[in-house]
């Protein structure tokens, strides 16, 4: 979706305001947000990517203006209600109407486990890779109305695959309760130049890990 | 559906979530003590102070950080430093000619096992916005200015892979101990909007 949240590349987005000595959270509804939100998540309801994609829907003018927080509150009930987990008048009175949602909630012992161990996101299917280190690629253009990781400011460009992460769900169809799409990511290097033209930095470069459906073999390497 | 979702001001934040928490814990969908972990363990528990044991491990111990620059997701776990957020770790090393700096354009992703959760600057719209594109002139803005020479490598951490910068170890601090070393080491230093300075 192209919207506010793909922002690499804009200009005369405001100052960077860097804080001394920042607190984790700045208000106490900025640590329950947080909780909140990784507490449900651990109960198995959506990928991180159902969320992710509900702050996405946040119209621009706000989600400039929001705190950080503020995005993941809304992201938060917008899933809630997508998945009629609540309704609009129980988030209003903090009151349930019916009964149990149905869902169980995570036992503090499953948000440690999650938290303290390596629990890889690879899935485990054997996929031949499509691409291999050194293959000269183009990002897709692709303008998908849903959610995806391949933002604006890589679409079209030429850049080289570095190395093979392996085999992960894809995103786009992740997010929307699609069948998965288990694909190989790649990290890829884009040059600079290549990104913003030739007054950029001859040196000087962008690594981005892209999905096999994020982009295409470079006419060159086919030959 | 955001369109047609219309609700109080920004101000009124410290409502919903106290509405929504008890909607929450009422409809059996969140468990208070589950809460309270989470909470506990990302304000309390981790942190930079992880990542710069890390660090100064790897500056001390050269097998140790060539496994880490190799495998970082398996070399951080057997330490034990593994979790939600950075079971993908990859850790990328500054040299004299090559400096890296990490972004993630599209939301905030950033290791949190390591670096505990990020600072409001990495998860603005400016930083987001100019990392990739005039990320020099954002270093600037850290008090960061980097050689014409020094190559600068951007990571956008779009997928599950976080990561690490490795920063260098300043000069002079040869004779330094593991532990000294880990209390010179900062955040900014290991997401690239730092460099790691010898105390005055």
């Amino acid at each position: 979706m192209n919207s506010i949240h793909d922002l690499g590349g804009m200009d005369n987005i405001g100052p960077l305001n860097i804080e001394q000595d920042e607190p984790v959270f700045h208000a106490d509804w900025e640590r329950k947000t947080f909780g909140l939100t990784l507490a449900v998540l651990a109960t198995g309801v959506c990928p991180v990517d159902e969320i992710r994609h509900m702050s996405e829907l946040i119209p621009p003018a706000d989600y400039l203006r929001f705190k950080y927080y503020e995005k993941w509150l809304r992201g938060l009930e917008f899933m809630l209600l997508k998945k009629n987990l609540v309704t609009e008048q129980e988030l209003e009175s903090g009151r349930a109407e019916g009964g149990p949602a149905g869902l169980e909630a995570a036992a503090p012992e499953t948000l440690q486990h999650i938290m303290n161990n390596r629990l890889p996101a690879f899935v485990d299917v054997e996929l031949a890779p499509k691409f291999k280190a050194g293959d000269e690629i183009i990002a897709k253009n692709i303008n998908p109305l849903g959610h995806t990781r391949l933002p604006r400011y890589i679409r079209g460009k030429r850049g080289e695959v570095e190395m093979d992460h392996g085999v992960f769900l894809l995103p786009d169809a992740n997010a929307h309760g699609e069948p998965e799409r288990p694909q190989h990511v790649y990290g890829v290097r884009f040059s600079a130049q290549e990104l913003w033209g030739e007054d950029a930095p001859a040196g000087d470069s962008v690594h981005i890990d892209l999905f096999d459906d994020y982009m295409d073999l470079a006419e060159q390497s086919l030959a | 559906m955001a369109n047609s979702h219309h609700r109080g001001p920004p101000s009124d934040a410290q409502l919903r979530v106290k509405a929504l928490e008890s909607l929450l814990v009422e409809k059996g969908l969140v468990d208070p003590q589950t809460l309270d972990a989470v909470i506990d363990h990302y304000e309390n528990k981790v942190g930079p102070h992880i990542g710069a044991k890390v660090v100064a491990k790897a500056w001390t111990d050269s097998d140790f950080k060539a496994r880490l620059l190799k495998d970082a997701s398996a070399t951080l776990a057997e330490m034990g430093f593994t979790g939600m957020e950075g079971s993908h770790m990859v850790v990328k090393e500054n040299t004299d000619r090559l400096h890296n700096l990490v972004v993630c354009t599209l939301c905030s992703c950033y290791p949190w096992p390591v670096l505990g959760l990020p600072p409001n600057w990495y998860k603005s719209a400016p930083y987001r916005a100019r990392a990739v594109r005039d990320p020099r002139g954002l270093l600037k803005e850290f008090g960061l200015e980097l050689p014409e020479e020094t190559a600068l490598r951007v990571w956008d951490s779009n997928a599950e892979i976080r990561y690490l910068v490795l920063p260098q170890r300043p000069e002079g601090a040869e004779g330094m101990s593991e532990q000294a070393l880990s209390e010179i080491v900062t955040r900014d230093s290991m997401v690239g909007t730092g460099l790691v300075s010898l105390p005055q």
